[in-house]
Formats: C-alpha cells, sequence, structure tokens
C-alpha cells in the first residue's frame, strides 16, 4: 500500500517536473512558437486575395480553409516535439525513467498542443469573421478545432517520435502522418458545413469525440514505442 | 558469497554485419569499478548502452541481483544512473533547471540540494546562467551534478571525463573512488588515465573480422 502510495507521489512529482522544463523552455524559445501562427494568419489573409474577394464564395470556403491551414501549421510544428530532446540526449533519460513513458509523453504532447493547437484556436474566430463565416456557425468551427487539432499532435507525435533519429525527419512526418489525418479534416469541416446547411451536428460531434479519446488512449503508447526504437539507434 | 548485483552473461552484439563482441561475461559486484577499454569504435558505448537497457539488439542476457533485467526492469530503472555519450543538458535551461529535471525524474529532490551539488561541480555562481552560455566542460558539469545526489546503486557512465580540466578529473576520480567504498557498482569508459587503485578493465575490440 505504502509502496504503491510513494510511486504514485513518485509519478506525480515526475509529470511535475516534465510539465515545468516544458513551459521553461517553450518560454525560452518563444519565437519558435510564433512560426506556426504566423503561417496560419498568413495563409487566410492571403487566400482572398489571391483567389477571389467574394463574400459568399468566401463564407462556403471558410471552414475549410481555417481548417487545412490548422492543420498544416500544426504539422510545421511537429518535428521540434522530440527533436531536441533527442539531440542533447534527455530522450535517452526521460526513457530511462522508471514511470511509464506513455504518460510522460501524454503530458508532452498536451502542451505541445496548448502551446501550437490552443492559440490557433483562439485566432480562429476573427479569421473565421474576416472570411464572412456568421456568427452562430463560429463556436461550432472552435469546437470541431478544440476536438481536432489535439487529435493531429497526438497522432503527429507517433510520426515525430519514429522519425527522430532521421536526419531529415521533417518531410517523412508529413508523409506519414498526413493520410491519418486526412478523417479528421473530413469531420471537421463537415461539421461546419452542416452547421451551415442548417442541419443537426450532434452526430459530428460524436465521431469527432471518439476520435479523440482514441487518439488520447492508444497514440501515447505507440509514441512511447516509437520512441525506444528511436533512442536504441 | 555474495550475489553479483550485475551480470552479463554471453553477450554477443553485431553492428552493421560487424561483430563487436561475442561471449562477453561478467560480473559486477557492489562496490566495484570497472572500466571498459578499446579503441574507438570497439563497442564500448554500445555494450553500456546494452547494460543499461536503452539497446535491444543482442544476443545474451544481463541479470541484476540474480533476476532477468527485463523481468524486474522498473527495480533496475530505480537502481540505475546513466550519464551518456550526450550530457541531456538543455541549452535553453539553466544548470539549477536542468538539474531539477534530471533528478526529478528519478526521485523528489529539495532546491537546497541542487545549489550544493552545483557547488560541489564547481557551478557556484552560475546557477542562473543560462546553459548556452557555459563552456562544454561546464555543461558537462551539469550533468555530473547528478552523481553528487544519487542514491542509485549502479552508475553507468560514458566518457564522462570529455571537457573537463585535469583537476576536475581528479576530484571526481576521488569521488567515485569513495563511492565505491561506499558499495555503489561503477561501470565507465574513457580514454583519460585514471589512477584508481582495485580498478577492473574489460578490453572490447580483440575480436577479428
Amino acid at each position: 500500500m505504502s509502496q504503491q502510495r510513494r510511486s504514485e507521489q513518485g509519478l506525480l512529482s515526475v509529470l511535475g517536473v516534465v510539465l515545468q522544463r516544458e513551459f521553461l523552455s517553450a518560454y525560452r524559445s518563444r519565437q519558435e512558437l510564433a512560426n506556426p501562427l504566423v503561417f496560419f494568419v498568413i495563409v487566410i489573409v492571403l487566400f482572398p486575395l489571391g483567389v477571389s474577394p467574394e463574400p459568399d464564395f468566401l463564407r462556403s470556403a471558410a471552414a475549410g480553409l481555417v481548417w487545412v491551414a490548422a492543420l498544416l501549421a500544426t504539422m510545421l510544428s511537429l518535428d521540434r516535439l522530440f527533436q531536441s530532446d533527442y539531440d542533447d540526449g534527455s530522450l535517452e533519460q526521460l526513457v530511462l525513467c522508471a514511470q511509464p513513458l506513455y504518460l510522460i509523453v501524454l503530458i508532452k504532447s498536451l502542451i505541445h498542443w496548448s502551446l501550437t493547437g490552443l492559440p490557433l484556436i483562439l485566432l480562429s474566430p476573427f479569421l473565421a469573421t474576416m472570411l464572412h463565416l456568421e456568427a452562430q456557425h463560429i463556436p461550432v468551427l472552435m469546437l470541431t478545432l478544440l476536438m481536432g487539432t489535439p487529435v493531429i499532435s497526438l497522432i503527429g507525435g507517433i510520426g515525430a517520435a519514429l522519425t527522430v533519429s532521421l536526419r531529415s525527419g521533417g518531410i517523412l512526418i508529413s508523409l506519414l502522418v498526413l493520410p491519418l489525418t486526412i478523417p479528421v479534416l473530413i469531420f471537421g469541416t463537415g461539421t461546419v458545413q452542416s452547421s451551415i446547411d442548417g442541419l443537426s451536428v450532434s452526430g459530428h460531434f460524436s465521431i469527432m469525440g471518439m476520435m479523440l479519446a482514441l487518439a488520447l488512449t492508444l497514440s501515447p503508447f505507440a509514441i512511447a514505442a516509437a520512441l525506444k526504437i528511436s533512442v536504441s539507434d | 558469497m555474495s550475489t553479483a548485483l550485475l551480470k552479463a552473461n554471453n553477450l554477443m552484439c553485431e553492428r552493421d554485419d560487424r561483430l563487436l563482441f561475442s561471449n562477453l561475461s561478467f560480473e559486477l559486484f557492489s562496490g566495484d569499478i570497472l572500466r571498459l577499454e578499446g579503441p574507438n569504435g570497439a563497442g564500448k558505448t554500445t555494450l553500456l548502452r546494452i547494460l543499461s537497457g536503452l539497446f535491444s539488439t543482442f544476443e545474451g542476457g544481463v541479470s541484476w541481483n540474480g533476476q532477468n533485467v527485463r523481468q524486474c526492469y522498473s527495480e533496475f530503472q530505480q537502481d540505475l544512473l546513466f550519464i551518456g555519450h550526450k550530457s541531456s543538458v538543455k541549452t535553453t535551461l539553466t544548470p539549477l533547471e536542468n538539474l531539477r529535471f534530471l533528478m526529478g525524474l528519478q526521485q523528489p529532490i529539495m532546491d537546497d540540494e541542487l545549489w550544493q551539488a552545483l557547488e560541489q561541480v564547481g557551478l557556484a555562481g552560475y546557477e542562473h546562467v543560462l546553459c548556452r552560455n557555459l563552456s562544454a566542460g561546464q555543461k558537462r558539469r551539469v550533468a555530473l551534478a547528478r552523481l553528487y545526489l544519487s542514491d542509485a546503486k549502479l552508475w553507468i557512465l560514458d566518457e564522462i571525463f570529455t571537457a573537463i580540466d585535469k583537476k576536475g578529473v581528479a576530484q571526481l576520480e576521488a569521488f567515485l573512488r569513495e563511492k565505491a567504498r561506499m558499495g555503489v557498482a561503477i561501470v565507465l569508459t574513457t580514454h583519460h588515465e585514471l589512477s584508481i587503485p582495485g580498478i577492473r578493465l574489460l578490453r572490447l575490440g580483440q575480436v577479428s573480422e
């Protein structure tokens, strides 16, 4: 009993130090955090200039455009997820830590999401308004992003973990991971489209919720296994 | 006769179609210091990674307290301190933050102890300087500060003397000797000359073709 209690405390304190260090090192290199955000904003701002500024056209394209931009922006930031830990050797220490690796990588992935996905969600209402999406559909768009971007971060984490020991992993991650994120994209935009068409969106949200639950519960194991393989090279 | 703390049994490892070692067996008792010797590429680091459980494409067995490591891996991890070739020091953090993280992975630790350990490795006054502004030797010393805090029973140390000055090496040697007397088993590689009495040597790289 006391043994179990001690190991629980050990787990909490390990997760605590991981959390603290991730936020601290993200804060120290905060310019890098801005990259995906700037990409996200620029793609959406340039789109009307490049294609058509017609409000009707933009309204119909808004959901898809925001979603594609969010997907690519998250993807861009993924190769950094484990890279610096691999380069300086702290990944070895994480793998050797007596606490379960899948919980540590779950924490790391969620922190990554909160620093990339979450700011995108907070920016999305402004960009959606710019694209003439009606106000009543904006919460739906934000909710789909809230449920969808963690899935992208977690699935992308598997790709990042597999390619971390390769020199040019960036492009490989996209090739590996993009096909797996297509369902998220389809249901994300589909939900907003249904809302615009006046249909019920609860079914769409159920499916997105399922994807989120699956990603949260299963991908940490896959990421942990992939990291162990990468570290043993 | 006590049982060996760590026992390697008939290890065989091949990398890139080259046999690094085969039929390698040894026992390590509490208080032993074992030094791996051999030219570059002889498989010293690979052997250390096999012993620590990071590298798993090998044949043979490693046992810990008489039990196969695979069966008691979490106990083994709790008793292990591994300092690798890469020092695990993040350049965007200060020595104090780095040490807090690296130690925190093993056991919760008080801040005064961290300060003390940094002082012992000669980093007093550098606690709040970002590691990217430190010299290579100082970065190495941040990683070495873990030695002064650890209560692990087995230390696996890969090239820890790299970039450390002569005085630092001597101090570290004395400290390792002291720790071994207290019962810590140490496996290390280094190209430095060491003057530790009673050190055991294991020569790698004699397998030809």
